[in-house]
C-alpha cells in the first residue's frame, strides 16, 4: 500500500506505522455508522422525491416516521452494545409485552399508583435481564438459543397469567390510574419545535444514544464492552470483568424493552399480551444496518440509532409512497442484505489497511 | 469506495423499483380521489384477502386510488403509526378496522380533526359513532356470536368450546361473549381455548387435547378459518367426528367443503367483500356528492351458511368475492 511507504520526497526514515496518519477521509469511512448515514440521507432523498408532495416532508409525515424510529431505536441502542460485546437477546419483544401488562395490570386490576406499577415493571424486567445473563454466563451456551427459549418462555407466561388474572388478553384504562398525567407528560406528550409536534419518545431516543456513545467511547465500561465481544479471553486475561459486563447489557437491553413497553402503554392507555412481537428481529436488523458486527468487537450506537431510523422512514415511507404493505417485508430483507454486504467490505479493509 | 457508492447504487434502484410499482398503479386512475384502508388483517389471512379484492374492485368501478395497509403481526402500536402516516399523507378519505379502541383511537381522532372521513370497519362498531366517523360497515360482534350460540343450541350442542385465534382481539372476545350467552339460553356452557393462527399444526394438536381431556365436548365455534380448518383436522384425527360438532364464523373453500361434506354444521358469514367495497362506494359518494348515511351501523352481517345455500356461494368464493 502506497499509504504505509514514507514519503520519499521529505527524505524522512520509514516511520512506525502505528504512529501514521490516517486521513480524515478513510478514518470517517472506516466508522461503522457511515454506510447506513449516506443509505439513510440516499432513503430520504428518495422518498422526498417520490412520496414529498404526499405528507412525507410535512412536520406531521416527519413525526410520525420518526416516532416508529424512536421506540425502535432505544432498544437497539441498547441491543448495539450487547452485541458490540458479542451476545444476543432475542427475549426484547416478550419483555415488551411481559413489562406492558405487569405496568397494566397493576394499575387497574390492583389500582396501585402508575409510578409504582412501572417501578415493579422495571424491577421484573431487571431480573429477566439478569437471568438472561446468568444462564448465558452460566451454561456457556450461544446467547441466541438461550434468549431464543425465553422469548417463548416470557410470551407464553405472560398470555397465560393475563387470561388467569384477568379473562383478557388485553387491558385498558390506564389513563384512570393515579400518576397518569404526570406519567403522560414524561413519556407520551407532544414537543413543538420547528412549528411541528414532536412525540417525546424521539427526545428519549436522542438522549439514549448521546449517552450510550458516550459510555461506549469515553468510559472504561465501554472499553470492556469491546474488549469482551473482540477477544473474551485475552479481555478476561487483562482483567476485565467479562461476566460482570455482559450481565449489565444483558439487563440493559431489558430496560430499554420495559422503556418502550412504558412509552407504548402511556400512548395507548392500555397493554397487550402480543405487543413487542419481532420487535427483536427488527431491533438486530436496526443495529446490523448500523454497521455493527454479528461477530462483536465492533460497532456502534449512533449507527444503531441510525439503523432504526431507515427503519422508520421504510415503515412509514412505504404509506407516503402509495405502495401496499405487503412490500414492506420484501424492502426489508433487500436493505439488511445490503447492510451486510456493505459491513462486510467495511471490515475487510478495516482489518486490512491498518 | 467505489464498491460501497456501487452498492448504495444497488439499494437505491432496488427501492426505487420496488416504489414504481405502487406508484404506477397510482397513475392509472384518472381520478384524483385518495383513499386509505388501514386494516389488522395480514395478507397471510384468506378472509382480508377478500376485503382487500372489495376494495380494488370499488377502486376500479368507483375510478378512484386506493392504497391499502396493514401492520405484519397483530400489534395495534404498529398498526396505530400506521394510521399516524396515512393520516400525514393527507388522503380524501380513510378506511380502518378497530380491533382495540383504546389503542387506536388518538390515531383515528387526529384523522377525524384533521377533516379526512374516516369509515371503520369489521371490528369497532361500539367506537365508531364516539370518534365521529362516517358509520360502521361490518357485523357486531356480540350478536353474531349470539346468533351463533342459539343455533348450535338448536343443533342439540350442550358443552362447547370458543376456539379464538388471535389472542387480544376484543371483536373476537366478544363473539365468544355473545357465543356463551346464546348457548345459555339452551342449557349449554362454553369454554374458551387460545390458539394462534399462524401456527396452524399447534393450533391442530391444542384442539385435540383439549377434546381427549374433556370427552363432554359436543361442540366448536371456531372465530374464523384460520381456526376452523386446524379444528376440523384435530376432530378428525380424535376420531369423534360423530359426537362433535363444528361450525365456524367467516368463509373460505375448506369451511364450504367441509358444510359441502357435512362435516362443518354452519358457517356465520359477514359478508367481508360488502366491508372492502362499501366504504369506498360510501367515501365516494361522500367527496363527489355530499352523501353520509344515517345509521350508525351498516350491517353486513350475520348470515348463515349451510347445506341449503352451500353449493352457490361455493361458486361465488372460487371467485374470491364471499
Amino acid at each position: 500500500m502506497a499509504a504505509t511507504n514514507a514519503d520519499p520526497a521529505r527524505g524522512e526514515a520509514r516511520q512506525d506505522d502505528r504512529l501514521e496518519r490516517t486521513s480524515v477521509f478513510r478514518r470517517i469511512l472506516l466508522r461503522p455508522e457511515v454506510g447506513a448515514l449516506l443509505g439513510a440521507a440516499a432513503l430520504w432523498i428518495y422518498f422526498a422525491i417520490v412520496a414529498g408532495n404526499r405528507g412525507f416532508l410535512s412536520m406531521r409525515g416527519t413525526a410520525s416516521y420518526l416516532e416508529v424510529s424512536a421506540q425502535l431505536g432505544i432498544l437497539a441502542i441498547a441491543v448495539a452494545m450487547l452485541m458490540i460485546s458479542g451476545e444476543f437477546d432475542l427475549s426484547i419483544g416478550s419483555t415488551i409485552g411481559a413489562a406492558g401488562m405487569i405496568i397494566a395490570i397493576l394499575s387497574v386490576e390492583y389500582e396501585l399508583n402508575l409510578w409504582l406499577a412501572m417501578l415493579v415493571s422495571l424491577a421484573a424486567a431487571l431480573a429477566i435481564g439478569f437471568i438472561n445473563g446468568v444462564l448465558v454466563r452460566w451454561s456457556r451456551l450461544p446467547s441466541f438459543i438461550i434468549t431464543l427459549a425465553t422469548l417463548f418462555v416470557i410470551r407464553g407466561l405472560t398470555i397465560a397469567l393475563t387470561r388467569l388474572e384477568t379473562g383478557r388478553t388485553n387491558v385498558g384504562d390506564v389513563d384512570e390510574a393515579a400518576g397518569y398525567d404526570s406519567a403522560k407528560r414524561i413519556f407520551d406528550s407532544d414537543v413543538a419545535i420547528f412549528g411541528g409536534n414532536f412525540p417525546i419518545s424521539i427526545f428519549w431516543w436522542l438522549g439514549l444514544t448521546f449517552v450510550a456513545t458516550w459510555v461506549l467511547m469515553r468510559t472504561p465500561f465501554g472499553n470492556w464492552i469491546f474488549g469482551s465481544g473482540g477477544n473474551e479471553q485475552a479481555a478476561h486475561n487483562v482483567g476485565v470483568p467479562v461476566n460482570r459486563v455482559k450481565i449489565t447489557l444483558f439487563m440493559t437491553t431489558a430496560a430499554a424493552a420495559w422503556l418502550v413497553a412504558v412509552l407504548q402503554v402511556i400512548s395507548t392507555t392500555g397493554a397487550d399480551v402480543l405487543r413487542g412481537t419481532q420487535q427483536e428481529f427488527f431491533a438486530i436488523i436496526a443495529v446490523v444496518i448500523g454497521g455493527t458486527l454479528l461477530t462483536g468487537g465492533y460497532g456502534s450506537a449512533i449507527g444503531a440509532a441510525i439503523g432504526a431510523l431507515i427503519f422508520g422512514m421504510v415503515r412509514q415511507g412505504i404509506v407516503f409512497a402509495g405502495v401496499d404493505a405487503d412490500w414492506f417485508q420484501v424492502f426489508l430483507g433487500g436493505m439488511v442484505l445490503v447492510a451486510v454486504l456493505i459491513n462486510r467490505y467495511v471490515r475487510a479493509r478495516a482489518t486490512r489497511e491498518r | 469506495m467505489r464498491i460501497v457508492s456501487r452498492l448504495l447504487l444497488v439499494l437505491l434502484l432496488a427501492t426505487g423499483s420496488i416504489a414504481t410499482v405502487g406508484i404506477a398503479t397510482a397513475q392509472d386512475e384518472q381520478d384524483d380521489l385518495r383513499f386509505v384502508v388501514v386494516t389488522h388483517g395480514q395478507a397471510s389471512d384468506p378472509f382480508w384477502s377478500v376485503v382487500q379484492r372489495g376494495t380494488a374492485q370499488a377502486e376500479q368501478d368507483m375510478g378512484v386510488t386506493v392504497e391499502y395497509q396493514a401492520p405484519d403481526t397483530f400489534d395495534m402500536v404498529e398498526m396505530s403509526q400506521l394510521i399516524d402516516a396515512a393520516v400525514a399523507s393527507n388522503p380524501d378519505g380513510l378506511v380502518v378496522s378497530i380491533p382495540d379502541a383504546d389503542a387506536l383511537s388518538p390515531s383515528i381522532q387526529a384523522a377525524v380533526d384533521a377533516g379526512i372521513p374516516v369509515i371503520s370497519i369489521n371490528s369497532g362498531s361500539d367506537s365508531a359513532a364516539e370518534l365521529g366517523l362516517l358509520t360502521h360497515v361490518g357485523q357486531t360482534e356480540y350478536e353474531a356470536g349470539l346468533g351463533g350460540g342459539q343455533r348450535m343450541g338448536e343443533e342439540g350442542v350442550t358443552n362447547a368450546i370458543c376456539l379464538i385465534q388471535e389472542a387480544g382481539n376484543l371483536g373476537l372476545e366478544e363473539r365468544c361473549r355473545g357465543f356463551t350467552d346464546g348457548l345459555a339460553e339452551s342449557g349449554g356452557t362454553v369454554e374458551n381455548l387460545v390458539v394462534d393462527l399462524n401456527n396452524p399444526t399447534e393450533a391442530q394438536q391444542r384442539v385435540e387435547a383439549a377434546l381427549t381431556s374433556n370427552p363432554d365436548i359436543d361442540g366448536i365455534m371456531a372465530l374464523g378459518p384460520t381456526g376452523a380448518q386446524p379444528a376440523l383436522l384435530a376432530i378428525e384425527s380424535a376420531g369423534v367426528t360423530d359426537t362433535v360438532k363444528l361450525a365456524t364464523f367467516d368463509l373460505s373453500p375448506e369451511v364450504l367443503q367441509g358444510i359441502q361434506d357435512g362435516t362443518v354444521l354452519f358457517a356465520i358469514d359477514q359478508q367481508q367483500y360488502l366491508q372492502g367495497y362499501l366504504p369506498i362506494v360510501l367515501l365516494t359518494l361522500y367527496q363527489r356528492n355530499g352523501n353520509t348515511i344515517a345509521n350508525d351501523i351498516l350491517m353486513t352481517g350475520p348470515g348463515f351458511v349451510d347445506a341449503s345455500n352451500v353449493d352457490q356461494v361455493i361458486e361465488l368464493t372460487e371467485a374470491g368475492t364471499r
